[in-house]
């Protein structure tokens, strides 16, 4: 899990993103929802040892992730940078799975190196994936997109509520914290006994934000029912590209291409 | 519609432990008055604003807007009647972009789409912030979430307004732009503020609160003239009204 | 604890999301008849304080590695069972979309794993009856770490269960579990002993708070034969499907659409002269299920190769040439972007 003030960092930075204009940006979100979505189920999909075949949907994501003008670096950083579970669970496999599978000179590779480097692989091109659909989206938009796919509003509103608000408690949680760690000497993170006290202060305002909100509501003639506005419109364009999309994943997904430029270029069948 | 009076009369509201916030409070305010509440922190203004949009159900005593008693029953016409503007604009901007949010209450109101549009594009223009339309409220700053929190009112074209300490918070040259706004509309107006100053750009009539009781009730200019008073109720003459501690001494001189 | 899409398999995955979506739209229709609209604000609200407050970290006394707050418990103490799960559901997808928390396929997985436990399992059979309709600070205390506890051990099980089911990784269960379930007995001891002292924070300064949302609604009217029946319909459902796609794709768990579309034949003329789709199809269909997998090590690996292209040195070189290029390739228009991005 990131850091408190990293996080804010993060979600200004991404949201900045999404409110960029370009031909990605422009494409209805219901449709980049169904493509990342696609692109995910194909990836794991493949064989665990499964490596060059899954190398062109790298390709793949780095065209969108160019045509959206999202910067490589920034994607890169934050997919480097994220939650360790992963890979630290497929280091394993070259301990488990020691059957050689290839022989490259002197080197003997075993099952389970591929199919670690296929992990990491898998691991990338899945949350950079993410990343590029909530870069070129904004979260917002893509909830907007969830209803229209059938996801029950009452959810939607709680998302578009949690949303709104992470930005103002993360401010609160932020200071709260600053606070404290001014007058703690060691080290970053706060004792036990601290945090305790920290999470319940920030949870009582919480409560007590809630009261206000609902009152500003009551206010405005809530009656239990939030009206989202939905304008989202599909053009004849998204069709396409949303057909071109699948075509071109389920292309990638059933042909080994590298494999095939590969022997066209060797001249081995 | 012809008469948008607040009547409060011999109001009185004990929390549940015990703090006896309003104390038997009356007054009388009528059409398109512009009405300042002042008070120390704890006087009990806030408690007494919440009785105004029925947020709060008077304990003791009678509150009644407008043409209408404040009861369960009519809490929902009074509502339409009161805007109220909270002191913090975080409480008050609660959807994803500006646009949602100041259509949030005349969608409720059940109005067609184009009256919605029609009445969030004109209150947004009224505290000159079409601009911004389609932002996240988080991304605004403190002078513009003020203004969107006070169109998200306008679009229920309320009779009487309601603040809760409007200028808190706010940059110098916001709190001024804000004054500016509030001193155009034509509401019957309702602050409650510590900001005296902005009292006397905005509120020809002044009610002073200590400890949930009425310390006075009269124009403006003669309860910040009445030091003595003004002390006891933990306030402090506007800055404008007070002699000038930089130049003092060298006039004396 | 947060699956990942990469040790996922869609079958597994997929499962996984059926039950999470489903368990969603239960609780929306659940809370939409609650008709507590102040509830609305109130879980927008405490979604984000989860959000912020696990952002902060604090040193665990005598160890010196760090924790942070769970969610699920706290939030059905507070919320109730329904508008909990959404609430954590709602913290969970933010989570991976901006921090990539898992990704898009294993959401599900971490919904179920960190929702459905600690919110009908964890609170209504744990903290509920210990805590009573009379809490006392012992009561909350001993409630709340004990149901952080087992909430948070069978949601380790779950991501156990799910990652060995997917057999992407090699970790054997017996191995894993053990490496897990000790990890996470610590950690819900720690979580517990927060939630704990938060609640009670709660209850001592504001002890309407509390009273209010548990007497918004009773919160007792989840059975115990509902919830194990309802979760043994998904155990039958998920052991269904899995069983299914085991069995209907010859290579562990290869996801079937690919095999109805076609892949196989696909595929199987670039193999050319070495591997005619007889002999593959002979091989395969021998091939040890997935749950077999540990003990012969031999034969499997020699078929499992199969679909890598790896067993002769001809198609290997093809792939290493073609998937050097491939990344070549991508590099280059990378750094095309990066060089255009850079002069506009």
């Amino acid at each position: 899990m990131a850091k408190i003030d990293t996080a804010f960092f993060d979600l200004s930075k991404l949201e900045e993103m999404a409110n960029n204009d370009t031909v990605i940006h422009r494409i209805d979100p219901r449709i980049k929802v169904l493509v990342a979505s696609m692109f995910v189920i194909c990836v794991v999909s493949f064989h665990k040892y499964t490596i060059s075949a899954i190398l062109p949907f790298g390709l793949f994501l780095i065209i969108v992730m160019g045509l959206a003008e999202i910067p490589a670096f920034f994607l890169l950083k934050k997919i480097v940078l994220v939650s360790p579970f992963a890979i630290m669970v497929g280091i394993f496999n070259p301990l488990f799975d020691q059957q050689p599978i290839m022989v490259l000179g002197a080197i003997t590779i075993t099952g389970g190196w591929v199919s670690f480097v296929s992990i990491l692989l898998r691991f990338g091109l899945c949350v950079g994936a993410v990343l590029v659909l909530i870069a070129s989206t904004g979260f917002n938009t893509i909830c907007l997109a969830m209803v229209k796919l059938g996801m029950p509003k009452i959810f939607a509103v709680q998302l578009l509520m949690l949303y709104r608000y992470i930005f103002v408690l993360i401010e609160e949680g932020l200071r709260m914290y600053q606070a404290m760690t001014l007058r703690t000497f060691h080290g970053r993170a706060i004792a036990m006994k601290t945090y305790m006290h920290l999470a319940g202060q920030l949870l009582l305002r919480t409560l007590d934000r809630a009261q206000r909100i609902h009152l500003a509501m009551l206010c405005r003639g809530f009656d239990g029912n939030i009206r989202i506005r939905q304008s989202l419109r599909m053009a004849r364009l998204d069709i396409f590209f949303l057909a071109a999309c699948f075509a071109i994943l389920l292309l990638m997904r059933c042909y080994n291409i590298p494999a095939m430029f590969g022997r066209l270029i060797t001249g081995i069948t | 519609m012809s008469h948008h009076i607040v009547e409060v009369q011999n109001l009185s509201y004990t929390y549940a432990d015990g703090t006896k916030a309003v104390d038997g409070i009356s007054f009388l305010i009528h059409h398109g008055e512009s009405v300042a509440v002042v008070g120390a922190n704890g006087a009990g203004k806030s408690t007494l604003l919440l009785h105004l949009n029925g947020y709060l159900t008077p304990q003791k005593g009678k509150v009644r807007i407008g043409d209408f008693p404040l009861t369960k029953k009519t809490i929902k016409d009074i509502r339409k009647t009161v805007g109220m503007v909270f002191q913090n604009s975080d409480d008050q901007l609660f959807m994803p972009t500006v646009y949602d949010d100041v259509a949030f209450g005349p969608l409720n109101l059940g109005l067609p789409a184009e009256e919605v549009e029609q009445r969030v594009l004109e209150a947004l223009s009224r505290t000159n912030s079409e601009h911004l339309k389609d932002r996240p409220p988080y991304k605004l700053s403190g002078g513009e979430k003020r203004a969107v929190a006070i169109a998200t009112v306008l679009a229920m074209s309320p009779d009487i307004l309601v603040m809760d300490e409007p200028t808190s918070n706010l940059d110098p040259r916001a709190r001024r732009s804000l004054i500016d706004l509030l001193s155009g509309f034509h509401h019957t107006k309702i602050i409650a503020t510590h900001d005296l100053d902005m009292v006397l750009d905005l509120c020809e009539r002044t009610i002073v609160i200590l400890d949930g009781k009425i310390m006075a009730d009269g124009p403006t200019l003669e309860i910040f003239q009445n030091t003595d008073l003004l002390v006891t109720c933990h306030l402090e003459k506007p800055l404008r009204m007070q002699p000038c501690p930089v130049l003092k001494p060298k006039v004396l001189k | 604890m947060h699956m990942a899409d990469a040790l996922l398999s869609p079958a597994v995955g997929g499962t996984m999301w059926v039950a999470t979506a489903g368990t969603i739209f239960y609780c929306s229709k659940k809370v939409k008849q609650d008709l507590d609209d102040r509830k609305i604000p109130l879980m927008g609200v405490l979604g984000a304080f989860i959000f912020a407050a696990q952002m902060i970290n604090f040193t665990i006394p005598a160890t010196g590695s760090s924790g942070h707050l769970g969610g699920g418990l706290l939030l059905a103490i507070l919320l109730g069972p329904y508008a909990a799960f959404l609430t954590i559901a709602s913290v969970l997808v933010v989570q991976a979309l901006f921090f990539a928390d898992g990704g898009l396929l294993a959401l599900g997985c971490n919904i179920f794993n960190l929702g459905v436990f600690p919110c009908f399992i964890a609170y209504p059979f744990i903290y509920k009856p210990i805590a009573g309709t009379n809490p006392t600070p012992l009561r909350i205390g001993i409630g709340a770490t004990l149901g952080a506890i087992i909430g948070l051990q069978l949601g380790a099980a779950g991501v156990v269960l799910q990652t060995v089911a997917s057999g992407i990784s090699e970790l054997p269960l017996s191995a894993f579990i053990s490496v897990m379930l000790p990890i996470h007995l610590a950690i819900g001891l720690v979580e517990g002993l927060v939630t704990a002292a938060v609640v009670s924070f709660i209850w001592k300064s504001r002890p309407e708070l509390l009273d209010l949302t548990a007497a918004a609604r009773p919160l007792g009217d989840i059975s115990l034969t509902k919830v194990i029946a309802t979760l043994g319909v998904v155990t039958v459902i998920t052991g269904g499907a899995l069983s299914w796609f085991a069995s209907s794709s010859p290579d562990g768990l290869e996801w079937s659409m690919f095999k109805v579309s076609g892949h196989e034949e696909l595929e199987a003329p670039e193999k050319g002269i070495h591997h005619t789709l007889a002999v593959l199809q002979e091989k395969t269909s021998f091939l040890p299920d997935y749950g077999f997998k540990a003990g012969e090590p031999e034969a499997e690996g020699l078929v499992e190769t199969a679909s890598w292209p790896a067993v002769d040195s001809g198609t290997t070189t093809s792939g290493l040439v073609g998937g050097l290029m491939t990344l070549a390739l991508a590099l280059s228009i990378g750094l095309l972007f990066r060089k255009r991005s850079k002069t506009a």
